[in-house]
């Protein structure tokens, strides 16, 4: 029988290494074989890299062939969300506009994680330019849940969450700006992980929205988001905004006391719109937090409610500037047949962008419209002030925040995509934290009926559920240790 | 209504995106709702915050500038490599100046 790792960890894929059970290459071409049965169906990758896969793993095992020291991801098949550059691979931000962009140089994460001996097997499916919460705006079609092919992914980071969830890759990248991280890990049942604003370089990371990108790591335990986290962190003389914060080992960090640790519950995330079965689920695992000797407080972050409106002007101020460079000289799609440059531009961009990148690029640009500036993007700059404070007051009392991930299981494909609001307002649990650059994480919370199949008489199918946890600015070691041992302890079941 | 049609084209037309009618009105009627919306925000009184441009952490500041010192760019080749149109070492384009 072939080898199938589809349930594998990183430590499968060294253990196996280093006892010489198997080999670099056997593992690449079995996260092949999974990508070739499951990528059809759920639509993940966007691009697979097979050639140049097996040949990174055939020099991992000539390392190992050598006697060398395997470093900490050697082996380790891994996807990698499209709005992140590869040198000589296509990187398409599931846009129309760069279909055929093959970029001159590679991502600072995707450097560290190859240098520490991960194997990239694909270009992972995302909202076209980061802009979504369901993978419904990818110009290379929506990808499916692979819990249910009839339901999102989540998104933006949908290919990512989907291909760990699927067993395609056993970690991948993925970036949040408002939660498309968190938010298609807890769709997909997986981890997911937004570390702190500056915690991990963004040079070669596509540019959405420039004061809230955060490239971060998904994985199939909170230890392979450790060890991850651990390989990619880091100042990065290439981007200005890395923090020169050190790194600790964040694997070593796991096992530690959680005594007397203080977890605050905020009340406005249990408030109306979260629905049953999320609530259930997440009510659940404060539980269980609570077992594990934590102090559960309730607290208040009482300006949650207006984050999705300040979220939504500030993205898309920062995005009509950043798309700005999208103009068909310099690289991308040109439209044809243009008489003048500036007719060249227009076309190009009107043809080479979908509906939500337009939407977003005339919101934001209306929004620093002269006349509009201080009603709209210097009101929600002052606001979001006012969210980062709600946060560290909250952290003077307590050492980290337990909250749902989203407020419903996976949704179907097509239920939103009529209304931007209705989708823009399911992204409203994950946006404060993103505002505040503070890390989070989304850790598998146990499963929940899918809303609205109740009465029918076909079988009522699971869905996962995810619950988040906030910490302090850098504190992502406690972060791990609290999500790790919540796993451990057995999560909800 | 927060948006007109007008308010669109314009809008539109400094982002440089040729929109066609039916965008357009789709615009308008989704753009309205969205900042209706958002005049949430005017519920609450901000006299006294100062905006938030960036992230504010405690980490210590890091050097925004490198040292100046020359260090490997891209060959001409590569920076060239995605251009949609490209000729003598230039990117090419539709004429600009117009007789």
């Amino acid at each position: 029988m072939s080898l199938d790792i589809s349930n594998w960890k990183i430590e499968d894929v060294l253990r196996s290494l280093r006892s010489r059970e198997t080999t670099a290459t056997e593992i690449c071409q079995a996260s092949l074989a999974r990508i070739a049965a499951e990528n059809p169906k759920n639509n993940s990758l966007i691009t697979v890299t097979q050639e140049r896969a097996l040949a990174r793993a055939a020099a991992i095992d000539r390392m190992a062939a050598s006697g060398e020291r395997l470093p900490p991801l050697a082996g380790v098949p891994v996807a990698v969300k499209d709005v992140i550059v590869t040198e000589g691979t296509r990187t398409t931000c599931g846009s129309r506009i760069l279909e055929n962009y093959v970029p001159p140089y590679t991502a600072t994460a995707v450097e560290r994680m190859e240098a520490a001996g991960a194997i990239v097997v694909g270009k992972a499916n995302c909202d076209e330019f980061a802009m979504g919460s369901s993978n419904e705006n990818s110009a290379f079609g929506p990808v499916r849940n692979p819990y249910d092919l009839e339901r999102v992914s989540g998104g933006s980071s949908g290919g990512s969450a989907a291909a760990v969830a699927s067993g395609m890759a056993v970690a991948a990248l993925g970036s949040d700006t408002g939660g498309s991280v968190r938010q298609p890990a807890s769709f997909c049942g997986v981890v997911g992980l937004m570390p702190t604003y500056g915690r991990v370089s963004r040079y070669g990371l596509v540019a959405y929205a420039s004061s809230l990108d955060h490239i971060g790591p998904v994985g199939r335990s909170v230890k392979d988001v450790a060890v991850l986290l651990s390989a990619i962190a880091g100042h990065d003389p290439l981007d200005s905004t890395s923090a020169a914060v050190p790194v600790p080992n964040y694997v070593s960090e796991l096992d530690g006391n959680l005594k007397g640790f203080k977890i605050g519950v905020p009340r406005e995330y249990f408030a109306e719109g979260l629905s049953s079965g999320v609530r259930t689920q997440v009510e659940a695992g404060l539980q269980a937090l609570g077992k594990l000797g934590c102090e559960m407080v309730e607290i208040t972050l009482p300006h949650t409610e207006y984050a999705t409106a300040c979220y939504y002007i500030i993205a898309t101020a920062e995005a009509s500037a950043n798309l700005a460079r999208y103009d068909g000289v310099r690289y991308g799609y040109r439209a044809p047949g243009a008489a003048s440059l500036s007719e060249m531009y227009q076309k190009t961009r009107g043809q080479g962008f979908g509906a939500e990148v337009k939407r977003r690029i005339i919101l934001g640009t209306y929004v620093l419209s002269a006349g509009y500036y201080d009603a709209y993007y210097l009101k929600a700059q002052k606001v979001r002030h006012l969210i980062a404070a709600d946060f560290s007051n909250a952290f003077e009392k307590v050492d980290a925040i337990a909250a749902p991930t989203a407020p419903t299981p996976a949704f179907r494909i097509g239920e939103k995509t009529a209304n931007p609001l209705e989708m823009y307002l399911s992204d409203v649990y994950t946006l404060p934290g993103s505002l505040a650059g503070i890390p989070g994480i989304s850790v598998p919370c146990g499963w929940s009926s899918a809303e609205g199949d109740g009465g029918s008489s076909s079988e009522i199918k699971k869905l996962p559920v995810g619950i988040q946890l906030l910490g302090k600015h850098f504190d992502e070691a406690r972060l791990l240790r609290l999500a790790h041992q919540f796993e451990m302890a057995g999560g909800v079941a | 209504m927060k948006i007109t049609e007008k308010d669109v084209r314009y809008v539109a037309a400094l982002a440089h995106l040729d929109l066609t009618e039916k965008e357009t009105a789709q615009y308008v009627a989704e753009l309205d709702s969205i900042l209706t919306y958002v005049e949430k925000l005017n519920q609450i009184d901000t006299s006294t915050v100062e905006p938030m441009a960036q992230v504010l952490h405690k980490a210590a500041e890091t050097d925004a500038l490198r040292e100046d010192r020359d260090r490997q760019g891209f060959r001409q080749e590569q920076s060239l490599g995605n251009a949609p149109e490209s000729g003598a070492g230039h990117f090419k384009v539709a004429k600009v100046i117009a007789r």
